[in-house]
């Protein structure tokens, strides 16, 4: 069933072009070569995504508050990205005097390069791994903790207060969040046996009963390791309803306020990209990667697949974002480690029970679902309920 | 129960999503230089001179150069020269018209007072918002050219006030007019009437009220 989508012409097609650019190489050379290919399809394809993204979200967004957004460059708008980016390429480009130039510099840079460095090890289709590695999921989440650390840089060179405010609380948020986004992986890692990103989209290949694809979302502890691990994706990519460190009403910009120019643009390529390296981590660690749903559609390539498993997430991103109103600094970290994390942990224990339980035959069957399903929910909602407590305006006793 | 709420707020925005693509109630912005909403009769901002044809603006303007908008304007933006001979007026009546008549859009505040003081009905309310240009001061300076447009415009803009001028114009005219022939009449009688056709000019306000003046 699978050999034929394996071998189809479209299917192949990135491989096989990238042979026929590099195939007359010499060993070295053409490994090179190809490196340096597959680094140039990553930027155009997400230097491209990021500027429609931009769009589509400012569409949507338009759309879900009854006015059209963005519609006058080019056709419904098309080329806006284009202008936008000539507009911030001509800005003129101001560094505080009191700011640290060189680290002013490199802040943008260093957060741009440490989310373009997750993006390595993402399985985008059969056979498109950019770089394989064993340990890869953890190789992307050390690169993409080091995003963190250019947030700081950015918020201490500016030598601003409200920059280094800010910066504070991203990082605080980013550190906060990192934990339950960890947790969330390692039943992952539990059930599949693996650290290798193209290894744990092998494990979900298949279907239950010819039917049901078997991707880790599809049971009870992938569930919520899934719920939990977007909620902290939205975290880690400062995104609304977590978009704290930005916080216009309060903080100017946040770490931004001392940028202009090109180098705020770097910011946000730099909060896309992060975006959609989670979302691209997600659907490799829980989606099933590049596998088609149906066994029937597995005609279409697998990159298709990914990319419509990565716009969907994404779209949901946006969807969240033109939903949701911004937490405050307190709920926010109350989420993070009252909820997010405890619920994490459990959910260490519904997978070893799910993979402790596989074996069960018969009647069996229902026990482990009844187990793991209660085992999944019912923390939660107790958890749940402690935190929407004191919800209730805040009283401050020394302000 | 948990998440719930959330749930709640992600409905609504999605139903705002699919609702703004075939829902026109729920779709309201208007694409402004290609469309444009029809503004409400009330709405009115800079004032206007008002002339009886559209071919011959200039011949027909309604003003008589009497400088009371002048006078009352309370942020002086308009100037009026008065000419030094007359010409016939919309009704065939020699009558001083305006030499000059500049009103400064940048100094404007929009308040109506010169079309309430106006006892020729000479001046009304406009409804033009466009006034950007490359110049604020000759730019913005309209002169008795660009200020002068048609009673049918103002029709157009106004109907409802248009239509009560007019009764009002077409009421004084028949009684400057009945005057006028009763004048005739008492010069045909043995014993003429003193200045008769000197009182026949009378302003049309004098018959038919205008609302009310400024109050001071």
């Amino acid at each position: 069933m699978s050999a034929p989508a394996q071998d189809s012409a479209l299917e192949r097609a990135p491989v096989l072009v990238r042979d026929w650019l590099t195939g007359f190489l010499p060993g070295q050379a053409r490994w090179a070569a190809n490196s340096l290919l597959d680094i140039i399809a990553i930027l155009a394809v997400f230097g491209l995504l990021f500027a429609f993204l931009t769009l589509a979200e400012r569409k949507i967004l338009g759309r879900v508050q009854n006015r059209p957004g963005p519609n006058r460059t080019g056709w419904f708008g098309l080329l806006q990205p284009f202008a936008d980016g000539i507009k911030m390429l001509t800005k003129e480009d101001i560094v505080p005097r009191a700011a640290d130039p060189v680290l002013h510099f490199l802040a943008p840079v260093a957060l741009l390069a440490f989310s373009i460095l997750t993006f390595a090890v993402i399985p985008y289709g059969r056979d498109l791994v950019p770089v394989d590695l064993d340990a890869a999921v953890l190789y992307f989440f050390a690169a993409s903790s080091g995003a963190e650390l250019a947030v700081f840089m950015a918020g201490w060179a500016s030598h601003n207060k409200y920059s280094l405010l800010a910066s504070m609380r991203a990082l605080a948020q980013l550190i906060s969040y990192e934990l339950p986004l960890l947790l969330s992986f390692v039943p992952v890692a539990l059930a599949t046996g693996t650290l290798s990103a193209s290894g744990i989209v092998a494990a979900q290949s298949g279907w239950k009963w010819d039917l049901v694809p078997r991707w880790l979302v599809f049971t009870p502890w992938g569930a919520v390791a899934f719920a939990v691990f977007m909620v902290s994706a939205l975290a880690e990519s400062n995104r609304s309803p977590f978009d704290l460190p930005e916080a216009e009403s309060e903080l100017i910009a946040g770490h931004l306020t001392e940028y202009s120019g090109f180098k705020y643009a770097l910011f946000f390529m730099a909060e896309y990209f992060g975006m959609c390296a989670l979302s691209g981590m997600a659907v490799t660690l829980f989606l099933g990667g590049w596998q088609a749903p149906v066994a029937a559609l597995e005609f279409i390539p697998s990159y298709a697949w990914f990319a419509a498993k990565l716009l969907a997430l994404l779209l949901g991103f946006i969807w969240v974002r033109a939903t949701l109103p911004r937490l405050r600094v307190d709920q926010l970290t109350r989420l993070a480690w009252k909820f997010l994390v405890p619920v994490a942990l459990v959910n260490l224990g519904t997978a070893a029970f799910w993979s402790l339980s596989a074996p069960w035959e018969g009647p069996l069957q229902l026990l482990r679902w009844a187990v793991a399903l209660a085992l999944a929910a019912v923390p939660a909602l107790l958890l749940g309920r402690g935190l929407s407590g004191d919800l209730g305006p805040r009283t401050y006793r020394y302000a | 129960m948990l998440g719930t709420g959330l749930l709640q707020g992600l409905r609504v925005t999605a139903r705002n999503l699919v609702g703004s693509f075939h829902d026109p109630k729920r779709f309201v912005t208007t694409q402004y230089p290609e469309e444009r909403t029809k503004l409400p009769e009330a709405y009115r901002n800079f004032p206007f001179l008002v002339s009886e044809s559209a071919e011959d603006p200039m011949g027909t303007l309604r003003c008589v150069a009497c400088q009371i908008c002048e006078k009352e304007c309370p942020p002086q933006c308009i100037y009026i020269e008065k000419s030094r001979d007359k010409k016939p007026d919309a009704n065939g009546k020699m009558q001083i018209f305006p030499a000059v008549f500049d009103i400064d859009t940048s100094v404007c505040m929009s308040c109506q007072i010169c079309v309430e003081v106006c006892p020729f009905d000479a001046i009304e309310m406009d409804q033009v918002f466009e006034l950007a240009t490359t110049n604020r001061f000759e730019g913005l300076l309209l002169d008795k050219h660009a200020l002068a447009k048609p009673n049918s415009y103002f029709h157009g803009i106004h109907p409802t006030e248009a239509a009560a001028v007019d009764g009002r114009l077409a009421a004084a005219r028949k009684a400057s007019e009945e005057k006028a022939r009763a004048a005739a009449a008492a010069k045909a009688a043995p014993k003429p009437a003193p200045a008769a056709p000197a009182a026949a000019p009378a302003a049309p306000g004098a018959e038919a009220p205008k609302p009310s003046p400024p109050a001071p």
